[in-house]
């Protein structure tokens, strides 16, 4: 849940990159931070493998900058992606603000793409949370890729509820600022309602 | 669902004392408050050289990671955690159940003596956080988002 301190006037928010294995989401973040001023971010970390696949998770501290005074930052996670991380991507949801999910569009991923979805929506259940009331966007990425399904099918398949979408090709930087800004934009109206 | 988090001027003064006697009393290097969520709340002490961003949110990962273990063996959580290094020590302990409190020492304190001050800290923390929980559900103080526009947070992401 997001953090308000008056104090040192600061909103801080967390969102959650999900998706399958391999399919970008520390690619975004690694776009997300090289593309950053450096006074606007801090350290990214990475808990990877030797082979350099997420382990627990990726973390980038964001700053968005001020709304009425008030510093907005933004916390980056990205969930191990492969199966059998399941219990280390429950605890990243753990007091999640946002959420985006990163679908691979590869034809033979989309299974991988529909299980991710379905084990999104069942941690979040089990956190207290339910996918279709949190701030949440979907990004299509690897569109440049000769075997990427149709928007259209990816659509139907992984945006039933009609979130906003994005397509993406994370290590170009298409579409990944415009799915960060989507998802802040929807936090913060949140949080605004919320009052 | 959980609780939004809300930090006061007061209580974050009164948060920030007792920090920084658990800092003297410990003869620790620094102490540090942090969310269960990763948010630095406050630090206290020798901080200059530290990177209190990470520190927190990887602690807070270690907490869960942690708590997810206690959960799989039927415990209810593991209350504190000790890491001994060559020359830094780090004692972290879960205070109120909401949230994390670090010290960081080395052989200028002990083991012993942290814990005997972190026993102490953590009450005064526990009223405090008490106090904040109540203050923040009652709704008695003006929230920021109540002056903030859709036109706000449009012109925030305007490039």
């Amino acid at each position: 849940m997001s953090f308000i301190n008056y104090s040192s006037r600061e909103i801080n928010c967390k969102i959650v990159y999900y998706g399958p294995g391999l399919c970008g989401k520390t690619t975004n973040l690694q776009y997300i931070y090289n593309k950053t001023m450096p006074e606007a971010k801090g350290k990214m970390i990475s808990l990877a493998t030797e082979t350099e696949r997420t382990l627990f998770f990726d973390f980038l501290p964001l700053a968005l900058g001020e709304i009425r005074g008030f510093k907005t930052r933004f916390h980056l996670y990205t969930v191990p992606g492969q199966v059998f991380y399941d219990a280390s991507r429950k605890l990243i949801l753990k007091g999640v603000d946002g959420v985006v999910f990163v679908g691979d569009s590869q034809l033979e991923r989309m299974e991988a793409n529909i299980e991710s979805l379905e084990n999104l929506r069942s941690n979040l259940i089990e956190q207290g949370y339910n996918l279709d009331t949190l701030p949440y966007v979907v990004q299509y990425n690897k569109r440049d890729l000769p075997n990427a399904v149709p928007l259209a099918e990816l659509e139907e398949e992984l945006n039933p509820t009609k979130v906003p979408s994005f397509e993406a090709i994370a290590p170009k930087g298409n579409g990944v600022f415009d799915t960060l800004k989507a998802v802040a934009k929807l936090v913060l109206t949140e949080l605004k309602k919320g009052k | 669902m959980i609780q939004q988090l809300v930090m006061y001027e007061e209580e974050l003064q009164q948060i920030n004392q007792v920090c920084d006697v658990l800092h003297r009393e410990s003869n620790a290097r620094a102490v540090l408050v942090i969310d269960k969520n990763g948010q630095t709340i406050t630090q206290a002490g020798d901080v200059e050289q530290l990177d209190v961003t990470s520190l927190s949110s990887l602690t807070a990962g270690n907490v869960a990671a942690t708590g997810g273990i206690a959960q799989l063996l039927s415990e209810k959580e593991f209350a504190g955690q000790f890491h001994e290094g060559e020359k830094t020590n780090v004692h972290i302990s879960i205070v109120g159940a909401r949230v994390i409190l670090v010290v960081l020492f080395d052989e200028r304190s002990s083991l012993g003596l942290v814990r005997l001050r972190v026993r102490k800290a953590a009450n005064e923390l526990t009223s405090v956080l008490d106090v904040l929980v109540k203050k923040s559900e009652s709704g008695s103080q003006p929230s920021v988002f109540a002056e903030i526009t859709d036109d706000d947070i449009d012109n925030l992401f305007n490039d």
